[in-house]
């Protein structure tokens, strides 16, 4: 009997279960759903493991580096981030040692760290709090980039993270997913890396999405079914790795493929994944690969000029319309 | 002054500073000799041995040491083979690292070196963080970090200090000054560099690193302390840049170090005269050794030992094959599913 919960609740969860078996779990700044539902399993969390929970100062920099060392020395931290724009203040750290480590050292030092992050547009957050910095996080060779759209999702991905990953990760949670709830499935389980999941099946359009994409994706085909259009919902979940396979298998099956992603066009995750359909998957395109994604803008904070710049479902059925047409 | 430890270990870290030379060396030559063997510029740690010798001496082979872009002798003063060092600078298959890190980023796991920046406050975070995956495990292995001046410019230090101080993580920060940074304009506003941790109530202290005997005391108390969870502790080691560093390229300016120097100093090329005759630390420790009896003789046959086996190490280098070309693709993840 599947429970329902919420994103966030899910995520706490996971960590609950594997914290309770394996020591070398630590946290750092543990808040992981900001002020969405679930405080009280929040609360639990960092009671029933103050000890292996750090808070350390607002020092972005100095404690991505820490967990980073630590993970190398054996421990496999999560450090919250919180925001994911605060994560530029520990690029150096995440780009520049965590991720290139294991590379360097031929293949001897392990990295096992995860960096959590709530991205994108978030409502009011303006210039610096409305970040999505996934592509480049996926341009950046060594870590791997997780980005679930479910509760279920996020607590199968989360815990194969934890268990099994030897790899540092950045898993992003969109901060408007974290209150969102659904069914998540009874006991332990996991979700591999690099397995997509077609979240409505279709026939007359493939529509590639991610994260906060996803749900807005599934209102759009809700919306193209009334116009007698059949459109598949894949989420690759991973970008890194990514599940080129199904990809293209969808897109072979629909011969049309519009890609929607809460990062800015130019060199956004939308461009990398038209870039390897276009390569790889081009005989079977009848329509140009279109793209939903954020204006090359700094997101700015007005309701108006916000909602101009977010990929919302209306976006994506007018694109869909364009591709069909 | 000499260490207070037995004459044969007293030799021992005279056995390591040598090997540190020569085979640094041989690095110079490598770049001198051979048109694009070490590929772009390369740094070396000549003047510098007495501080990562007498340091590595006083830890455990499971400590943790973290270095910089000045990395071969603190690889070789922790117990790495000097075969692999030398064949990882010019990007060899047999190196440390199978020529992917190359000379700025040597590490060597199996000494405790597990991962090199040449970011100069690159692994100031890093080595905080062993140090607390040490206080979660309860491990008693502690941490040390190498690193310049240089590094004190860049703000992850300010955090790593300030974190490192407010968890009472068992480490050892290790300012090796070399006076490189200075030499190239202020760098920092501080008149005294160990004023920063100071004000973070980090204890200091500012030794002599030109001196075996100097270093290995602070070394050895610094570590006893930051192992009882006094730490962490800052360390200020004062050396004397060595003339063939003022280059982005280092350059062999008086030829190779003749150990006979230490008895005649006037025998050494004018242009490194007073630095061989004040400042190498190497000969001044080979003088406090004879002082306390032991013989020249001995002391020329160490160092025909050690030439010999830094010779043998540059020559595999230098026979080791290059990676493989798809080898470039390796390593990019540990885990499956990539």
């Amino acid at each position: 009997m599947p429970q329902h919960m919420t994103y966030g609740e899910a995520l706490i969860a996971a960590l609950d279960e594997v914290m309770e078996h394996d020591q070398r779990v630590v946290l750092f700044n543990p808040s992981f759903i900001g002020m969405a539902t679930g405080q009280d399993k929040l609360a639990a969390l960092r009671k029933k493991y103050a000890k292996r929970i750090k808070f350390p100062p607002i020092a972005e920099l100095g404690f991505c580096g820490i967990a980073t060392g630590a993970a190398m020395a054996g421990l496999r931290p999560v450090v919250d981030l919180s925001t994911a724009t605060f994560s530029y203040e520990a690029m150096p750290q995440i780009v520049n040692e965590a991720a290139i480590a294991y590379a360097n050292s031929g293949g001897q030092t392990t990295v096992p760290v995860v960096f959590y992050v709530k991205f994108g547009i978030r409502g009011g957050g303006g210039v610096q709090h409305s970040g999505s910095p996934q592509s480049w996080y996926w341009n950046t060779p060594g870590l791997q980039v997780v980005m679930p759209s479910t509760p279920a999702d996020a607590k199968g991905l989360m815990r194969t993270v934890l268990l099994t990953s030897a790899d540092p990760t950045i898993f992003f949670s969109h901060d408007r997913l974290v209150d969102e709830r659904g069914a998540v499935p009874d006991g332990a389980y996991e979700i591999p890396l690099g397995k997509a999941d077609i979240k409505r099946e279709g026939h007359d359009l493939t529509i590639i999405a991610t994260s906060i994409q996803v749900p807005r994706a599934l209102a759009a085909a809700a919306i193209l079914a009334k116009e007698g259009v059949s459109a598949e919902v894949i989420d690759p979940r991973t970008l890194q790795p990514l599940d080129t396979p199904a990809l293209l298998a969808s897109v072979k099956k629909t011969g049309r493929v519009l890609i929607t992603d809460e990062s800015h066009d130019n060199c956004g995750v939308a461009a990398g994944l038209a870039a390897i359909i276009a390569d790889e998957g081009f005989a079977s395109l009848r329509a140009p690969i279109k793209r939903v994604s954020i204006p090359p803008v700094p997101v700015p904070y007005a309701v108006p000029l916000e909602d101009f710049v977010t990929p919302l479902a209306e976006r994506i059925v007018e694109m869909a319309r364009v591709l069909l047409r | 002054m000499l260490p207070a430890i037995p004459r044969e270990q007293q030799l021992g870290i005279l056995r390591k500073m040598l090997m540190i030379r020569r085979a640094e060396e041989h690095c110079i030559r490598f770049h001198a000799e051979h048109e694009g063997l070490i590929r772009g510029h390369f740094h070396v740690y000549i003047g510098q041995e007495a501080t990562g010798v007498a340091v590595c001496e006083s830890l455990n082979a499971d400590d943790y040491v973290f270095t910089t872009h000045r990395n071969h002798g603190h690889v070789i003063a922790k117990g790495g083979d000097p075969k692999k060092v030398l064949a990882e600078i010019i990007g060899r298959a047999t190196g440390y690292c199978q020529g992917r890190a190359g000379t700025f980023h040597v590490a060597a796991p199996d000494v405790g070196i597990i991962h090199t920046s040449a970011i100069v406050g690159g692994c100031l975070a890093l080595a905080a963080g062993t140090a607390y995956a040490a206080q979660v495990k309860e491990s008693t292995a502690l941490t040390v970090v190498f690193f310049g001046d240089g590094a004190m410019e860049e703000g992850v230090f300010y955090e790593a200090l300030n974190i490192a101080k407010l968890w009472q993580l068992p480490m050892i920060f290790w300012m090796e000054n070399n006076y490189r940074r200075t030499g190239r304009g202020a760098g920092h506003a501080a008149t005294e560099l160990t004023n920063v941790p100071k004000a973070l109530q980090i204890e200091t202290t500012v030794i002599d690193g030109i001196d075996v005997g100097t270093v290995h005391k602070t070394a050895v108390e610094s570590v006893q302390r930051t192992r009882a969870g006094e730490g962490p502790l800052f360390v200020e080691a004062r050396t004397q840049l060595w003339p063939g560093n003022a280059f982005a390229m280092p350059k062999l300016v008086g030829g190779i170090t003749d150990i006979a120097w230490a008895w005649n100093a006037s025998a050494a090329p004018e242009n490194v005269r007073e630095w061989h005759k004040n400042c190498d630390p190497i000969l001044q420790y080979i003088r406090e050794l004879e002082g306390a009896g032991v013989g020249r003789a001995e002391i020329e046959q160490l160092d025909a030992h050690v030439c010999q086996e830094a010779d043998d190490a540059a020559r595999f280098a230098l026979a080791s094959p290059l990676p493989e070309p798809q080898a470039a693709l390796h390593y990019a993840f540990a885990g499956q599913g990539h």
